[in-house]
Formats: C-alpha cells, structure tokens, sequence
C-alpha cells in the first residue's frame, strides 16, 4: 500500500495536465465548469482534440486506439480531464458502443465504425429504454423481422439522450418473441437517417431538450448490423450496463463542482456553520468514494467492472443530487431567476442552480436505477 | 499508488488471525473474558508480546519492531474483527506512541521495553470531567519544586487505568501548555470499574502525587500529543473497519436462515436493499481507512491530522449505520448479550467516543472548509 505517485507517473500526470489545460480551448472548458450546455460542435471539436493524441478512447483495445496503460493512469486520465473541465468523451461512443464492437464485433464492424466512432465522426444514440421497458429492460417490445438479408424494424425507443445529434443508434430489438424475454434479445447498428425513424423531442423539467423519443416504423436495417449473436443481445447489454455505472456519476466532477461554488458564494456560507458543515459532510463522503473508485478499478479485470461498481452509481448519484441541492441552498432566492438573461445582476451560477437541481433528479433514475444497483449489491454481492 | 497489501503484511495478518482471531473465534469466549478483571485475557497478551505484536510501532532501538503503520492497522482490524479487548489501541499505540515520540531515549528504552515484552501495561490517563477529544489537560495540573514534580487532579474515565502498571499521564504545566508525566499506576488512587462494551476504564486521581516528566521537563507537548492522537484515531478507524466486517456477513446470514411468515427474511426487500446500503457504507469506509493509513505512513503532522479528521467523520458515520442496522435486521436476539452483533455495536459505540465522534470531527473540517479549493487525495 503506497500513496506517492511514482516519478513516471507524476511526469504523465504533468504532461496530461498541460494537453489539458493548453490544447481543449478555453472556451469550452468554461461552459463545463460554469455547468452550461455544450453545442454539438464544442463536444466534437473536444473529442477531436483528445482523440488525435490518443486519450478520447484510451480504455479501448490497443489496436483501436486504446492505451496499453496501469489503473492508476487510468485514474490520472479521469482526474487531469475532470481538474481542467474538459468534456468527457462522449460516453456513448467512448464507453457504450465503442467497447462493445470492439469486443463483440465482426472484423468488418471494427474497421466500419470503431475509427469514426473515437473520433466522433459518427454520433452515437442509446436505444434501450421504452415507454414499458425501464427498470425491467428485458421487457422490450420493439422488434426485428428477418427480411431477405435485412431486418425490418417496428417500434418506439425513448429517454434517446442527446437522440437530436445522433447519426448512428445502437439498438436492443426483440428478434424472437417466442422466447423467454432476456433469450429473444439482439443488438443492431441502425443509420438514423434511415427512412421510417423519426425523432421527437421530449422536454424535461428544467425546461431543456436533452432526450427524445425514436420512433421506427418498417425501418430496413442491413444484417451486416448485427452485433455478436442472434439472439445474444442481452449478455452485450449486460456488459455495456456494467460499464455505464463505472462512469456515470464521476464524484471527481462533482468535487469541483463544490469547490467552484465555494470560491464563488464563499460571503453565503463563510458565517454560516449549518452550511460550512453542510459542505464539509459532502467533500468527505466525495473523497472516500473517489478513494472506493480508485480501489475498484484496480479489481477490474479484463474489462469486467467489479461489482462493486454499483457502489460508484449508487452513491455517486446521490452525492451529485445533494451537491446540486447544496448549490440551489447557497443561490437562495436568486435561484429563481432561471429565465433571467446574461444582462441580469445575478451569477450565472445562481440563474442555472435550478434547472440543475431539476435535471439531476435523472441521476439516481438512470444507468439503472438506484433500486436496480441495490438490487445488484444484494443479490449479487451479498447473496441475499 | 496501490491499494494492495504486499506477501509479508497478508502474512502479519493471517499471524494475528491465528492468534487473537483464533482466541475468540468462539464469541463465548470473549464474554468469558470481559466479564472478570482485567476486562482481558492476560495470556493472550503475554502470547501477543511473544509474536512481537506489543512492539510493533516501536523503534528497534527501544525494544520495539520498528514496523509502519500499514501494519499496526493490519492488527487493529483483526482485533476490530473479534472485538478483542486486549487494550492494544490504547496501551500500546496511544499511550506507548506518547512515550515513542516524546520520552527521552532511556524513558523510551524502559518503558516500551517492558511493553513490547509483555510486562507492563500502559494506559494514558487524559480525559478529564466534562472534556475530552482536545490534546491538552486542564483540570489536572502539574506543580514544581525543583526537581521534584507532583500531580493534582481527576482523570477520568481512563481506559484500562486500574490495570496499567504504567500511567502516562496529561497535566496542564505552571507555565501554561500540558505536559506528559508517567508513573507506577499503584502510586494513584484508582477506582476502575467496567464500560458498555465490556472493556474496562478507571476514574485516577492525584493528590500531590509525585511524577516524572516525560522527555524534557516543563515543555509544553500538545502538538506531539495532538498528533500521537492522530495516529490513534486511524488506528482506531481500522479496528472499527474490522467490526464492520464481521458485521455485515453475519447479518446477511442471519437474512438467509431465519425464517418469517415461512420464507427467509432475505425474501423481503424491505430488509436486503439495507443490507445493500451498509454494503455501501462498509465498502467507503474501507477505501478511507486504506487512504487515511498510508497518509499516516507518509508522516508530515498536518496532512495526518486531516486524514485522521476525515476518516473518523466516515467511520463514526458508517459505524453507527452498520451497527445500528445490524442490530435492527436482526431483531430481539441482537440485544441480547448472548449473541455477538449487539456487542458488536457496543465496541463500535465505545471506538467512536474514544477519541472523538463525527460531529466533532465535522465541526473541525467544517472551520477549515474554505482554505483549500478541491480535495486531492493523492497529492
């Protein structure tokens, strides 16, 4: 057990924290720490920016640009990225579908898409969830008949995050009905601007645009867009939701976060021993699940999360939820002038505080629920 | 950076398995135990020295192991995980790390050899009516005639005090500043008596008792008892981390073979996601008390002192949710004193006040909150 970084790693350290800070504009970097809303084009030229230097998709196989690195660079990665507010790559091409081809994918799948998906070329959707198959996936009724060489698709995908950008969905399909309902699962590759997809938009209570609804009526997929095997979709969802918890609620991002709002309220909370304890309480449950993160992620093995990972989503989450809560408290009343315009007296932190806390409320909701990841832990874990 | 234990530390920890896990591997035992005076197994003790486990902080030079604190926290949470009452917190890390770091090379050389061979216990006589958890003394006070130093005052409650044949003992000095005295625990009047959670405390008081000042004389050593504290409050962390381990199995257990309304209770929801969030509790502490451990290992006073703050909020946190759940999924045989997990809690309980609770702790990091920007575990 040993706390240094050694000297090869406090030089990596060094040299991601100058990419960081000197190659991601500036511009960027402040909207993310401000907590504002990125456009396509930032998100892509971010992505783009740490592709070509090998650190958008670094988790990936070496051969499709991954980095042959130690955990503990891995976590210097994630830290350097969240220390200088540079986007994360985009989490479904980066660690959703990205990984999936990569280990599930035929040859001609890899070399398709795996390129243009690190690079963000491509624009990945999630097509999982519908409007009767939430917590219980499994339960999914949108499906794929064999037709010829392609599959014909019919149904409705929604909570499509980001669904608006999309240029590829990865899709769970029911290609067997006959089957008991995790058997009768596959995956598919559909182009969105396929004919009979259409994409509507869902507004959520803070107001903004940030899912959709797909709909997909006879629309003609190549069964070239098959993932791994007929009917095998449910173990490559397995896999890809495991991921997803691993980096859905990164306590690094929400330390900042407070540590932003304490420099910019500090005349709210410096007199105020409710809301100094208040604070004090979140760091240090933030740093003993960064510490938990750090120590999970050297047992994983092979690409396999550790269960424990339900431990990062669940807690994760609702730290994030409290933290946005916190910074709601701290706006006080100016939390209310949501609508107000950049020419308002009030911060932008103060004029954002609400619609965030509103927005967060998704957090302990999705990448399966907090109930699912106790559901997990008990079961699997505990063998309860 | 790594969280692993390396061959020799797993081999330390199946050791003191094999002998303190084994002692009381039947909780029957420890009831045994707790019930008479000493409060502990004196045999066990005298076979814990001959494992070198009583000198294992110590310098080599002073008799002791000269081991790190990886590995003192590797006892602590074998100890935590049997609720051994063996006084080895507070005897040897907390009274005989005073001794360690202030004692002059002579005073280091008999006291912790007598430690470290088994010989003598020593307790650290500090807590005074109506205050306690602060790194200086009050109430008790130290008084001069040349050479000569005497000591009048009530100490209490002082852990394992009736027992120890060496008190260390805080004093606030002429001057102002507390200094540490030792001496023979029979030249003070003891009343010893048992705590909640089985072990032993004692109420000492002095009368003009004459004492020896500790390292130099009339220097004022609340820092080096601040963060001799320190040290103890991780180490303590680590036995409470070992507590919770045991807790959180057995309670699962529990959930799989009692049966209610003709079904395990590990069928009811209502019951398992608890168990799932003392996972959750359980799994952050380890992470700090691991974090906390290795910042001690790295030595600098302020940076321990944080750590000590910080795990000591989690750990009083996750403590009392583990051990209070623990009990509350078990039911009415958890209050009892026939069965381990009520118990359990009490020691967890008993850790928590020992040197200072949550609310404590919060109250210090909160004061600091806004001189630094963002926490970096890793520095």
């Amino acid at each position: 057990m040993q706390l240094e970084l050694t000297e090869e790693e406090r030089a990596f350290r060094d040299e991601l924290r100058d990419f960081f800070t000197t190659k991601v504009p500036q511009d960027i970097r402040d909207t993310v720490a401000a907590g504002g809303e990125l456009t396509r084009d930032q998100l892509v030229e971010s992505m783009q920016t740490l592709n070509a230097a090998g650190y958008a998709v670094p988790r990936w196989p070496v051969e499709w640009g991954g980095q042959d690195w130690t955990e503990v660079q891995f976590h210097i990665w994630h830290a350097e990225m969240e220390r200088a507010w540079v986007p994360t790559p985009l989490a479904f091409n980066a660690g959703m579908i990205g990984p999936v081809i990569a280990q599930f994918g035929t040859e001609e799948q890899k070399k398709e898409f795996l390129p243009k998906t690190a690079n963000l070329d491509i624009w990945w959707s999630q097509g999982f969830s519908e409007p009767d198959a939430g917590s219980d996936l499994a339960g999914l009724r949108t499906t794929a008949v064999k037709d010829g060489d392609d599959w014909v698709v019919n149904g409705q995908k929604t909570w499509t995050t980001l669904g608006q950008y999309g240029d590829w969905i990865f899709m769970l399909v029911r290609t067997d009905p006959e089957a008991k309902k995790q058997a009768g699962i596959s995956m598919l590759l559909i182009d969105m601007e396929a004919e009979g997809l259409e994409v509507r938009p869902i507004q959520l209570i803070d107001g903004g645009h940030e899912v959709n609804e797909v709909w997909f009526e006879d629309v003609r997929v190549p069964g070239a867009n098959l993932v791994g095997e007929l009917n095998g979709g449910w173990s490559i969802a397995k896999f890809l939701l495991g991921n997803e918890r691993v980096g859905v609620a990164p306590p690094g991002i929400v330390k900042r976060v407070i540590a932003r709002v304490k420099g910019l309220a500090e005349e709210r909370y410096a007199d105020d021993p409710l809301m100094r304890s208040r604070i004090a309480g979140l760091e240090n449950e933030l740093l003993a699940l960064e510490l938990t993160a750090v120590r999970v992620a050297a047992n994983s093995a092979e690409g396999k999360p550790d269960p424990a990972s339900s431990v990062l989503k669940l807690k994760g989450s609702e730290l994030q939820q409290a933290v946005s809560e916190l910074v709601l408290d701290l706006a006080g009343p100016a939390g209310l002038a949501s609508g107000a315009s950049e020419a308002s007296e009030l911060s932008e932190w103060e004029r954002l505080a609400g619609p965030q806390y509103l927005n967060l409320r998704k957090a302990s909701i999705y990448g399966g629920s907090n109930e699912v990841q106790r559901q997990i832990i008990a079961r699997n874990i505990l063998g309860l | 950076m790594d969280f692993l234990y390396d061959d020799e530390q797993d081999a330390l920890r199946d050791a003191v398995k094999g002998l303190v896990g084994k002692a009381y591997s039947d909780y029957e035992n420890r009831r045994r135990v707790v019930e008479k005076d000493p409060g502990f197994d004196e045999e066990l003790w005298a076979r814990m020295a001959d494992m070198g486990l009583l000198g294992l902080p110590f310098a080599e030079e002073d008799g002791g192991v000269g081991a790190g604190p990886v590995e003192i926290g590797i006892v602590c949470q074998e100890l935590g995980r049997v609720i051994a009452p063996e006084p080895f917190l507070t005897s040897v890390v907390l009274a005989g790390g005073l001794v360690s770091a202030c004692g002059t090379a002579e005073q280091r050389q008999e006291i912790l050899g007598a430690l470290s061979g088994g010989e003598s216990v020593l307790a650290f006589a500090h807590d005074e009516p109506g205050r306690g958890w602060t790194p200086s003394a009050q109430q008790v006070t130290a008084s001069q005639d040349g050479d000569v130093w005497t000591l009048t005052g009530v100490k209490e409650p002082v852990p394992f005090g009736a027992r120890a044949d060496v008190l260390v003992v805080s004093a606030r000095l002429p001057d102002g500043g507390t200094g540490l005295f030792v001496l023979d625990g029979a030249e003070a009047e003891r009343t010893g008596y048992p705590t909640y959670d089985g072990t032993r405390a004692a109420r000492v008081s002095f009368d003009g008792t004459a004492a020896t000042p500790l390292g130099e004389p009339g220097a004022d050593l609340s820092n080096s008892i601040s963060t001799v504290q320190d040290i103890s409050r991780v180490m303590a962390a680590n036995q409470a981390l070992g507590a919770m381990q045991f807790l959180l199995p057995t309670t699962c257990e529990y959930l799989r073979s009692r049966k209610q309304f003709g079904v395990p209770l590990s069928t009811f929801q209502a019951l398992t996601f608890r168990a799932a969030d003392m996972y959750v509790s359980l799994q952050l502490t380890r992470s700090m008390v691991d974090w906390a451990t290795m910042v001690v290992a790295r030595g600098e006073p302020e940076p321990v002192a944080d750590a000590a703050r910080r795990v000591s909020l989690q750990v009083s946190r996750a403590g009392r949710h583990v051990g209070q759940e623990a009990i509350q999924l078990h039911g009415g045989i958890a209050m009892t004193m026939e069965y381990s997990v009520g118990m359990y809690t009490a020691h967890l309980t008993a850790l928590d006040h020992l040197l200072g609770d949550g609310g404590h702790h919060l109250r210090e990091l909160a004061d600091a909150v806004t001189t630094y920007d963002a926490l970096d575990p890793l520095g």
